[in-house]
């Protein structure tokens, strides 16, 4: 991926005035980065509220391990000036299409392979600046790894599919790339697949990412290069030489797997969980937490699948994007929702509707 | 010291009776707590400078107790402090003299240890230490460690997001918890979180985290274990100056290689617990580093090896490696025992949580002490340095008079300026009461407001824990009188008092 050169901007003032704007006249927006992630979510209605211009690194000190960017920066173009230093995402986000933003990465919550092993989105964020329903600029959390002073707003926004704010700029912590990576295949049906993606997460191995498909699993290592030798050597199974494509490819959903019709459901199960009977083609992921399926199976009949595993399951590309694609809450759950979408966009500007039917 | 008034008022003590007899309906009789030397065991945390009584304490040992609190608390407009094991050092679980204090010591048990999936379903009155225990058998452990944990409960840990000496490798306490129970403020029962990596919705377990017992009653944790690392080894290296040690940190970082604890102790700190638990602490040296690092036998090796190039070259004057697991243990006993020993060479001390940039450790240092010097206390240094999180423990004595005043003014100083170089007042600790203040310095009056907004969403009618963690507008105002932020007017359109 190259990096698209994109001037270094802060329209963050400009940004606070449209949305204050539309919050006295109650105008729905529709915030929107690339829109590369406009098959995630609901339908939404709205004028385009577009951030891509609000780009740049604000900071980036190596020796911290922090970065501070603005939501509108490109993720090739973050994760290049990271290389450059020998760091990296630790959550290895995917983009799903050339020209995605860090915003709206984060906006979705998005993670990789890596996620089991070192963390989600959430997980490196430690800071942010939003804009509320009231087209207020805010700043919370900060750029140092440790800081309880007030609530986490910052983590409250990941995954909040921006209906709670405008996400301008992150703070997060990076990773030093490995010394080593290497990719080992081995065979076997799914049920032992799954124990053994388990037996290995109960074991103090270095491992950064799984995946399970078509009867073979693949298992990345990722550290020193001793630390990786030594792994192999106890793991087995066959040298992939894999230069990092095959993770790409399930990343970004460019594996064939993901190359059918149907709709793909996103299924995030307790990793031990046996394999579900449903019907339909399956890639499994994430030491097993993270099972993708393409069916044309109801969406009663998909969650119905895991009602008792203590899991929930999202309608992640194609299918009916009118019907509720996530989880819907219990009622409790829905109410402190909805109180919490007052507390930030009590105008209900930002994203009507992107996340549940409700808000 | 500032202690609550001894005796309780006429119009205090007819509620208590009322309140008292109303929960023993739902509770059993000793499990209500109305006299006054049975509430005094309560009156503080481990921020002992604030005392105050409840109004009653409950100690209920069901959640269906808990939920008929809330119940009854709420409609009769009663506030309700949550406390663990009262080993918080913000004031977080202070009692209100108006209000309930409900104790979770009785919610003890560990429910459920899954070890397919490495969960332990908890209840929030476990400690800390109890769940590693528990599990350490089977080889797995749970990673946030505060220096508190024999002591401090799990619920309480979520509730301040706790901390400890692994974190910089092994997060804090929202990397390492999945699931949470909470009763909300009018009794209902919530799941938050799932037993999967992730849950629908907002993040809201992110949201409890750290919530200071403002958001709800936190009845049961399901915690992440992790598989115990094969091989840990310790290095101990002694620095002539603070500064070259505060530099090392970063160098140490910068190789690319995350400790699996990162944590440096001054001079005063080192002679403190060397006197008290003979860890084999060079007392010589102006600053420690003790630098763990861990994983697989071949990676520790590697690790040690570019480690101790690393301090060689930032100037360390002498360095150690623990030979053997004792002796790994006996160097990290005295950096988990130097709260006490600072208390044996002082009367009292007061203990500093602002977190900085790594780059700044040797700056703030210096200032620190330099500060100290101008407010006439000693201050001893001793805390985590990988995540640079501070921790200046002032030593006072509390019966001079004028001396607690100083020390709390030194200490709101101390923040002000972490706040100042890039970082925040409060690492792990907690704003509690302790520093509703310096929240004026660190967040603009729109920022509060939101915060305000959000308790709101869960607890429309303040009763959780109300008037901690986030200071009033006026209250803002009224300090930012007395201290004007680099030279502006915080809040110049509210009212001064
Ligand atoms: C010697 C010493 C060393 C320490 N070292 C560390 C350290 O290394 N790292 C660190 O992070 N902290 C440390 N602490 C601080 C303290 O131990 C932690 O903040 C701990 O998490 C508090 O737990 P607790 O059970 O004692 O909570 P409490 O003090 O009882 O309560 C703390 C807060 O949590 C709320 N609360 C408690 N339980 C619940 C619940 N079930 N539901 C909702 N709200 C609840 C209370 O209302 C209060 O606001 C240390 C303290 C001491 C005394």
């Amino acid at each position: 991926m190259t990096a698209a050169a994109i001037p270094d901007k802060d329209i963050g003032e400009q940004l606070c005035q449209t949305v204050r704007q539309a919050a006295s006249e109650g105008a729905p927006l529709r915030i929107q980065g690339a829109d590369t992630k406009a098959f995630y979510g609901r339908d939404s209605e709205g004028v385009v509220l577009d951030v891509t211009a609000h780009a740049g690194v604000v900071g980036y000190e190596p020796s911290e391990l922090v970065i501070t960017v603005r939501a509108g920066t490109r993720l090739a173009q973050l994760e290049s000036v990271l290389a450059d230093k020998g760091q990296m995402l630790g959550f290895e986000p995917p983009g799903y299409a050339d020209g995605a933003t860090l915003g709206g990465t984060v906006a979705c919550g998005f993670s990789g392979p890596r996620r089991p092993y070192s963390g989600a989105a959430r997980d490196f964020v430690l800071g942010t600046r939003v804009i509320n329903g009231r087209g207020e600029l805010l700043r919370f959390g900060g750029e140092v790894m440790k800081n309880v002073a007030g609530y986490d707003v910052s983590r409250l926004m990941v995954g909040a599919m921006g209906t709670l704010g405008v996400i301008t700029e992150v703070s997060m912590k990076v990773l030093p790339v490995p010394a080593r990576e290497a990719t080992l295949t081995l065979s076997m049906p799914v049920e032992q697949a799954i124990r053994q993606m388990n037996a290995w997460a109960g074991q103090p191995l270095p491992i950064s990412a799984t995946c399970f498909h078509d009867d073979t699993l693949r298992v990345r290592l990722s550290g020193s290069e001793k630390g990786v030798a030594a792994a192999v050597a106890k793991i087995g199974g066959e040298a992939a030489g894999d230069n990092g494509d095959f993770w790409r490819s399930v990343r970004e959903h460019r594996h064939p797997f993901f190359e059918d019709e149907r709709p793909l459901w996103r299924l995030s199960v307790p990793q031990g969980s046996p394999p579900s009977m449903l019907d339909g083609d399956w890639l499994i992921e994430w030491g097993g937490g993270q099972r993708w399926l393409k069916t044309e199976a109801a969406a009663k009949t998909v969650r119905g699948s895991i009602a008792d595993s203590g899991g929930h399951a999202t309608l992640f590309r194609g299918g009916d994007r009118s019907s509720e694609v996530f989880q819907p809450l219990t009622s409790r759950l829905l109410e402190l929702h909805r109180n919490l979408k007052n507390a930030f966009d009590p105008e209900r500007v930002f994203n009507r509707g992107r996340m549940y039917r409700d808000f | 010291m500032s202690r609550a008034a001894e005796t309780f008022t006429t119009g205090k003590q007819a509620d208590r009776e009322v309140h008292a007899k109303a929960l023993r309906a739902w509770l059993p009789r000793h499990a209500v707590l109305d006299q006054v030397e049975e509430l005094r065991p309560y009156e503080c945390d481990g921020l002992s400078a604030y005392r105050k009584l409840p109004l009653l304490v409950v100690l209920p040992d069901t959640v269906e107790q808990v939920q008929a609190v809330m119940r009854y608390c709420a409609r009769e407009e009663v506030p309700v402090v949550a406390r663990g094991a009262g080993t918080g050092l913000s004031g977080g679980a202070l009692p209100l003299e108006h209000g309930v204090l409900l104790s979770l010591a009785k919610f003890n048990r560990i429910l459920d240890i899954d070890l397919v999936n490495r969960t332990a379903r908890v209840q929030p009155g476990v400690r800390n230490l109890a769940i590693s225990e528990a599990v350490s058998a089977s080889g797995f452990y749970y990673a946030p460690d505060p220096s508190s944990q024999i002591a401090c409960s799990i619920g309480g840990n979520v509730a301040e997001n706790a901390g400890g000496l692994h974190c910089l490798k092994y997060g804090l306490t929202v990397h390492n918890i999945l699931k949470l129970q909470v009763v909300t403020v009018d009794g209902d029962l919530v799941t938050i979180g799932s037993d999967s990596l992730d849950a629908p919705g907002y993040d809201l377990l992110a949201l409890m985290t750290g919530s200071e017992g403002m958001l709800g009653i936190i009845v049961e944790i399901t915690v992440r274990l992790l598989p115990k690392p094969e091989s840990a080894k310790l290095i101990m290296a002694s620095f002539a100056d603070v500064e070259k040690a505060g530099d090392a940190v970063g160098d140490i970082i910068a190789t690319g290689i995350i400790p699996g604890g990162l944590e440096m102790m001054d001079n005063m700190a080192t002679r403190a617990t060397e006197d008290f638990v003979h860890a084999g602490y060079d007392v010589d040296a102006a600053a420690i580093l003790l630098c763990e690092l861990d994983g697989t036998p071949e990676e520790v090796e590697d690790d040690i090896l570019r480690v101790t190039k690393v301090l060689q070259r930032s100037g360390c004057t002498d360095l150690r490696i623990a030979k053997d697991e004792q002796e790994r243990q006996l160097f990290w006993s005295g950096r988990k025992a130097a709260f006490p020993a600072a208390g044996r060479i002082s009367p009292d001390y007061y203990c500093i949580d602002g977190t900085i940039p790594r780059k700044q450790i040797g700056y703030v240092l210096t200032r620190v002490a330099e500060m100290g010097a101008e407010y006439g206390l000693r201050v001893a240094n001793v805390f985590h340095a990988g995540d640079g999180n501070l921790h200046p423990l002032i030593l006072y004595d509390g019966n001079q008079p004028g001396e607690l005043e100083r020390t709390e003014e030194l200490g709101g100083k101390i923040l002000e300026l972490c706040v100042e170089v890039g970082g925040t007042i409060t690492g792990e600790h907690g704003v509690g009461v302790e520093k509703i203040d310096q929240m004026c310095v660190q967040f603009q009056p729109e920022e509060l407001t939101q915060f305000h907004a959000l308790k709101q969403a869960f607890d429309p009618k303040q009763l959780l824990n109300p008037g901690k963690a986030v200071p009033t507008l006026s209250r803002c105002a009224e300090f930012g009188a007395m201290h004007v932020h680099k030279g502006e007017l915080k809040f110049p359109h509210l009212e001064r008092f």
